[in-house]
């Protein structure tokens, strides 16, 4: 008892120095500037919390009979839960927009947003091996690509989609030949300043974009050609099927693109996986040396996989623009990147399956949460969990911070690890 | 077959390998031989277009009377072009990878060439089924040569030692090379496994490819090289069949005579 009590004690003095700055103070607008707020009770409810779950952990790994590793014993998915976990997770998106509920559908496109980012960089990390920090460059190529040619040339959508993507490609073979040579921490910190220099040079071209204002009123998608919009003339919607038009129909329209897609993405990485090219990606993460001994065009490889990955980094770029209707240099921060790397890594490298889930659990589950908490703040009366929630998009890093630790050393590999082999004998 | 020129490396100040001249002939085991230092590796990684030589060819002539100019291609084209396959000294396969998959990556000139580069096969089916069951039926074959068939869909890196030698050397073998080098190929064997791999080399020269051999186990050397090259210090001292390098006394007096005793092993 006594050792647990005084790891407890300690884990919970390291949590007060760094949650009491990070928690227990607060900025807010007052009438003179800023003004500092001390929040002792939401401090130390963390405190306590970290107290009580350190202690409790320490008992119960030095229970008596107890084996070391069980948690990560118990953790083992049992094999063939994919198999039938896949389909239902497709078939819940699909029906997801038959609620007709605007938060869940709003909540479904950005998950499935990520998703496609996520299943896009999973080609270039998890199949080919490079460590890329700059993904969002392409995503923001992608959604200036899109949004100055409609403001420009006044073409539609579903034009802009290919040539937005092709665009990004070409930003990520660009990309791709500087660092040929690079790998592992050399060739992250250059995709990385290659993700900076893209929103550098988006904030400061300001004859091209407009600079820090961004872009405004980028045109909607269109349904073979009609227009999804309130007044009712025959090339809308709502008009041309004789219904009443509603914000909603464009709403579940925009899901459904983007749900199409994210699995459009799926099933070419699926396809590319079986077919020598992303063979030759996978050999090139496993040894490069040997690949080129067996006459592999290493150059080449490379280079595909950061122009198949930045490709679909464009597309979604281009439904991003599309949907917000308005982009600036602000949507395409390094922390974008980020998130998006740590929904694949957290997913497990390579794991397609893996990577969908932790864009659900990390992008969907983060807002779930916060809804959560602001009902039970609003129910209770509380200011505590309602001030949390507010505070919650503050601290995603922090989570994404959290989650990835407790996988470091719960699942290493991933929520989803191994790997489907290619072909069977 | 493979000529080399006076083939000379230098790394800065070090000569490793000094103006080599030498031929392997076609159908031949022709072995490199030498105590440590001597520059074989470098030989080896000019060869394979690892390293580009300091002065000096090296020419490929194919049955069909192609030829190539080895020093002057860039790496990969040596394997796809030139047909010239090499394994490593420190096994270097794709070990999370299947051992299936590992002879497919092999051929992935032959069966990329089919996808219509990539591109057409997302499609369609179309041709690229054809050309992956051939592949597939020649990694068969290589599995049944190696005594590796039933691990087929395990990850290379599982297998033993021994296994992960053959592994490699079938691997190279499925890019239909010409020339086949191979990096101390029986180092770390059982006497067991040295045999099975003698047999194996044999049986692969008898198939049509040529080997180029660099070992130190001197009974492999002694008993399946047609032909043996000596280095010492970047030079060769000796070049002869097995009967005459034994008993060539530069061959002994670089192998026995200074201070080099722990290489005659």
């Amino acid at each position: 008892m006594r050792p647990a009590v005084r790891d407890a004690v300690l884990s919970a003095l390291i949590a007060l120095g760094l949650f009491a700055p990070m928690v227990g103070l607060v900025l807010s607008n007052g009438e003179q500037g800023l003004e500092l707020h001390g929040r002792p009770l939401a401090a130390a409810v963390v405190v306590a919390l970290v107290f009580f779950g350190r202690l409790g952990m320490h008992l119960w790994t030095h229970r008596p009979g107890h084996e070391a590793r069980t948690i990560r014993k118990s953790l083992k998915v049992p094999a063939g839960t994919s198999k039938f976990l896949a389909p239902a997770l497709l078939a819940a998106a699909v029906l997801l927009p038959l609620t007709g509920s605007r938060y869940y559908v709003d909540l479904g496109t950005l998950v499935l947003t990520y998703v496609m980012l996520g299943w896009g960089l999973n080609i270039v990390v998890g199949l080919a091996g490079l460590l890329d920090l700059g993904y969002v460059a392409f995503y923001a190529v992608g959604a200036y690509s899109y949004a100055l040619l409609a403001e420009t040339f006044g073409l539609g959508f579903w034009t802009c989609l290919p040539l937005a993507g092709i665009l990004a490609a070409f930003a990520g073979i660009l990309l791709g030949f500087p660092v040929l040579r690079l790998r592992g921490d050399y060739l992250a910190i250059v995709t990385l300043a290659f993700g900076e220099i893209i929103r550098v040079v988006l904030i400061n071209w300001v004859e091209l974009t407009h600079g820090p204002n961004g872009i405004t009123d980028i045109p909607r998608p269109t349904l073979f050609g009609l227009r999804f919009s309130m007044d009712d003339g025959d090339d809308t919607v709502a008009g041309f099927f004789g219904i009443e038009a509603e914000t909603i129909q464009r709403v579940i329209f925009l899901y459904y693109v983007i749900l199409a897609l994210a699995l459009l993405t799926n099933w070419v990485t699926l396809r590319l996986r079986r077919m020598p090219l992303g063979r030759a990606w996978e050999a090139l993460r496993e040894d490069e040396i040997a690949c080129k001994s067996l006459g592999i065009n290493v150059t080449n490889t490379k280079l595909t996989a950061f122009a198949t990955g930045a490709l679909f980094g464009g597309f979604a770029g281009a439904f991003f623009a599309t949907r917000q209707a308005f982009i600036s240099p602000e949507s395409f921060t390094f922390i974008e990147s980020a998130t998006v790397l740590a929904i694949v890594v957290l997913g497990g490298l390579g794991s397609q399956l893996g990577v969908a889930l932790a864009a659900l659990v990390m992008v969907g589950g983060l807002e779930m949460l916060r809804d959560l908490l602001s009902t039970i703040g609003e129910q209770m009366g509380s200011e505590l969990f309602s001030g949390l929630a507010g505070e919650l998009p503050t601290y995603r890093m922090l989570i994404f911070g959290l989650a990835l630790v407790v996988m470091m050393v719960l699942r290493p590999r991933g929520l989803v690890s191994g790997r489907t082999p290619t072909a069977r004998l | 077959m493979l000529t080399v020129t006076d083939l000379t490396m230098r790394f800065g100040g070090l000569t490793a390998v000094d103006r080599l001249s030498f031929e392997a002939r076609p159908g031949d085991i022709t072995a490199v031989i030498g105590p440590n230092g001597a520059g074989k590796t470098t030989v080896f990684n000019c060869v394979t277009g690892f390293y580009r030589p300091s002065s000096g060819g090296i020419a490929l002539r194919h049955a069909d009377g192609a030829s190539f100019e080895l020093a002057r291609m860039p790496g990969h084209r040596i394997a796809a072009r030139a047909k010239v396959a090499r394994t490593f000294q420190n096994i270097r396969l794709f070990a999370g990878m299947t051992v299936l998959e590992n002879l497919l990556v092999a051929q992935h000139n032959t069966l990329m060439a089919a996808t219509g580069f990539g591109v057409v096969a997302i499609l369609g089916p179309g041709r690229y089924r054809a050309a992956e069951r051939a592949g597939i039926e020649k990694a068969r074959h290589w599995l049944d040569r190696i005594g590796l068939t039933d691990r087929a869909n395990d990850p290379a890196g599982a297998l033993p030692y021994g296994a992960q030698r053959r592994l490699e050397i079938a691997r190279a073998m499925c890019i239909d090379p010409v020339l086949l080098c191979l990096d101390e190929p029986a180092a770390g064997l059982n006497p067991r496994e040295s045999e099975e791999l003698n047999q194996l080399l044999l049986g692969i020269r008898d198939g049509g490819c040529s080997l180029l051999l660099i070992e130190h186990d001197m009974g492999v050397v002694m008993r399946i090289s047609d032909h043996i090259v000596v280095l010492d210090h970047g030079k060769k001292i000796a070049d002869g069949t097995p009967g005459e390098v034994r008993t060539d006394p530069a061959v002994i007096a670089a192998y026995l005579g200074e201070g080099d005793e722990e290489d005659a092993a």
